[in-house]
């Protein structure tokens, strides 16, 4: 259904657009003298000061597999991020827990996890879509490197990024 | 009632009346008429035990009038009224009876659904994550439909045994089995061999294997696709691929003559796994597992992906245009005499048909195909195990297949033959020539998917498409004409057979101008009497019928005869 949005009527002398244009442009200047003469100071000096102090608690940045307070890597290679990743960033290969292995009764973990941070464009969809509360974006924003093999996240460098999470739902506890 | 064929009755299914033929089952019934029922354990090949309740639906007959009282009349369509029955009944084990009602939706046959999935999912584990069936499975599709989203459930899950071994190539999770018994139908009913059971009782019911037996019989990973839930997984495939990033492709089975309808699973140009088609008269709906796992190779170390030609010695990669040159440079130095074409039984109609036009152009004295023969197992492998032996019959009019086989060897001894062309065979392996035989050679060619000792003995090698690399048609140990469809890439430089042998054509100055498997196929159409009149199109996915050959494949044969007893649906 089409909706019909009724514009302003605007008064002659609204129309001139002068007003405006002079009232934006003491904003402008404003800041342009105060800055002038060193009374205001908007630049961050980035490196050496950053955002992170600033950053939200909902920023999106890299994002990264986390391991459990029982130190269990939480990821069990269901690809459900790798089906969403709409740039299709995300590469795994699954393997079998072998049955000596304190958690053999998970089945299943990743072999390989591999994340292209040139590909990736930071939606979180992988975090949104992830059964096991295995992967998370974090704040970490400067993804840099000098070659494209080096932007290439692989499993262990995504556990560093991720580290220990606590308070997630335990559900390969042994009652289950 | 109104005027019906004596045996057809009329059914109304959800309001609408059909007529189908005494004896359908309600579950058949209602999905001819577009109202699938959801159900577990019915599965048309087997026996309908009826245990997942799952296919529960109301049903009603006319009203049997009181003694004394009016009897019902019938409407203007013809039918009676239909009085509802307040107790569902199971619509895979039930059979249509004249003027019944079913209703598949309404409060009775939804409640029913509900409380039927409550239950099961009351002890499931909800592993989905790590389960290999996620994807394609029934209990995730149905709880979708007719779950709650959330369990009631607040007591403990009652544990079961997980990832046991109940044979060698199947894996059994009994927490996620949901008591259809499909598995011990099949092994009971189609394998023969009947090692599964049931035992413990109400909620600890678990499926198990027989004390000191296993699952072991050639048939046994057709539980795992029956199996609608992820209880029996595939050994093979376990954590292999999830399900819904492989691309499906249809195509035909070609470790026998029997030809199993199949579809193979890839993803990124890899196949992941073959599952047996529904071909009711081929395979009905499974496959040997010694075929379904024949496939690991296609990717595997020894592909061959460069023709190569022999230098000093020793085999260098060369362009197709030199190999091909090459190979047309010695042969035009050749009688057609010296020359022999050992085809395959492997190679699809079309590619046999190219062959003939090859042999044909050179004038080779000698074109023949080597047999494999095994024994048949009584189920759906064929004593034959290549797959087109008709096809040489029919396309390279060779009578009896592999008879000649001894004249080409001892005319190598004697040295009457001096080139022999090796289209997509194993001389050395499986042709009984010995590397001796063939070092007397002036000149081999051998085309084949992978390294091998012949094409170790070649002048030239090509590497050839294997069969999950090309298009086609093959005709069955029954006469049956079957498309093969390309699923994947081959490897580097790999061409498909038909498309070398076009190119050794051409090289030989017979010009021809096919580009495309279905071309090829009209032009075979149009010089092979049995082809006549025929469409690539036409021959669908489940193929035709083209000649009598009097073979029956075992399998289908019993199928049949249980159809007609009424055991299954088929």
């Amino acid at each position: 259904m089409a909706i019909i949005v009724q514009r302003p009527k605007l008064k002659w002398w609204e129309n001139l657009y002068l007003p405006g244009l002079i009232s934006g442009m003491r904003v402008t200047l404003g800041h342009f003298f105060a800055i002038l003469l060193r009374k205001k100071k908007v630049t961050m000096q980035y490196p050496e000061e950053k955002w992170d102090a600033h950053l939200p608690d909902h920023y999106r940045g890299a994002p990264a597999l986390v391991t459990d307070d029982q130190g269990r890597e939480r990821c069990v290679a269901c690809q459900l991020c790798e089906f969403i990743c709409p740039p299709r960033a995300i590469t795994i290969k699954p393997e079998e827990i072998p049955a000596e292995d304190k958690w053999a009764k998970v089945e299943k973990r990743p072999r390989a996890f591999e994340i292209d941070m040139i590909r990736c464009i930071y939606c979180g969809l992988c975090e949104e879509v992830c059964p096991e509360q295995a992967i998370f974006l974090r704040k970490d924003y400067a993804i840099t490197g000098t070659s494209r093999a080096e932007m290439v996240h692989d499993k262990k460098r995504l556990y560093e990024i991720g580290g220990v999470r606590t308070g997630l739902v335990n559900k390969w506890n042994e009652l289950k | 009632m109104s005027e019906v064929k004596p045996d057809l009755v009329d059914v109304q299914i959800d309001g609408v009346w059909h007529q189908f033929p005494k004896g359908t089952r309600l579950i058949e019934a209602c999905r001819q008429a577009g109202a699938e029922v959801p159900h577990y354990c019915y599965h048309p090949k087997l026996t309908s035990p009826g245990n997942c309740r799952m296919c529960l639906v109301e049903t009603g007959m006319p009203p049997r009038p009181a003694p004394g009282a009016e009897p019902p009349q019938p409407d203007e369509s013809g039918h009676l009224p239909i009085s509802w029955i307040p107790r569902p009944v199971i619509a895979c084990a039930n059979t249509v009876a004249p003027n019944m009602g079913i209703r598949t939706t309404g409060a009775i046959t939804e409640g029913c659904r509900e409380g039927v999935m409550e239950f099961l999912l009351a002890n499931h584990p909800l592993d989905c994550p790590i389960c290999d069936q996620a994807g394609e499975c029934t209990l995730q599709e149905y709880s979708v439909e007719h779950g709650k989203g959330e369990s009631r459930f607040r007591e403990k899950k009652v544990k079961k045994p997980k990832n046991v071994e109940v044979g060698p190539r199947v894996r059994l999770d009994d927490e996620r089995c949901i008591m259809c018994s499909r598995c011990i139908r099949f092994t009971d009913e189609i394998a023969d061999d009947p090692v599964l059971g049931f035992t413990d009782r109400g909620s600890h019911t678990v499926l198990t294997v027989y004390p000191g037996r296993e699952l072991a019989n050639n048939y046994s990973l057709n539980t795992v696709d029956i199996c609608p839930v992820g209880a029996l997984t595939s050994n093979d495939f376990r954590f292999q691929m999830r399900v819904w990033f492989m691309r499906e492709t249809n195509t035909i089975d070609v470790n026998c003559a029997t030809g199993c309808n199949i579809t193979v699973y890839s993803r990124q140009n890899k196949i992941y796994r073959v599952v047996p088609r529904q071909n009711n008269d081929v395979n009905s709906d499974w496959m040997p597992d010694s075929h379904r796992l024949n496939f690991h190779w296609i990717d595997g170390e020894s592909r061959l992906a460069e023709p190569m030609v022999k230098e000093n010695g020793g085999h260098r990669v060369a362009s197709w245009a030199e190999a091909l040159a090459k190979t047309a440079d010695k042969l035009a130095s050749l009688s057609g005499a010296e020359i022999a074409v050992i085809a395959s039984a492997r190679m699809t109609n079309e590619e046999l048909f190219l062959v003939n036009r090859l042999v044909k152009q050179i004038g080779a004295g000698h074109v023949e195909v080597v047999p494999r023969l095994g024994e048949a197992d009584g189920y759906l492998i064929s004593a034959d195990r290549n797959p087109n032996t008709n096809g040489v019959k029919l396309v390279l009019g060779i009578e009896s297949p592999g008879s000649g086989l001894e004249g080409v060897k001892s005319g190598i001894e004697e040295g009457r033959i001096k080139a022999v062309l090796c289209l997509q065979e194993n001389l050395v392996e499986d042709g009984g020539f010995s590397p001796e035989l063939l070092g007397k050679l002036d000149f081999l060619l051998a085309t084949y998917p992978l390294a091998n000792p012949t094409t170790g003995l070649a002048d030239v090698v090509l590497p050839g498409a294997c069969w999950a690399e090309k298009s086609g048609t093959m005709i069955n140990v029954a006469g049956r004409l079957q498309r093969l469809n390309k699923a994947v890439e081959g490897p580097g430089q790999t061409r498909e057979p038909w498309e070398i042998v076009r190119d050794l054509i051409q090289a030989l100055g017979g010009g021809n101008g096919i580009y495309s498997v279905t071309e090829l196929f009209n032009q075979l159409a149009s010089e092979v009497p049995e082809f006549k009149g025929l469409s690539w199109g036409q021959i669908g996915d489940l193929g035709i019928s083209l000649i009598d050959t009097g073979e029956t494949i075992p399998a289908i044969e019993r199928e049949k005869q249980r159809k007609a007893a009424g055991l299954i649906v088929g």
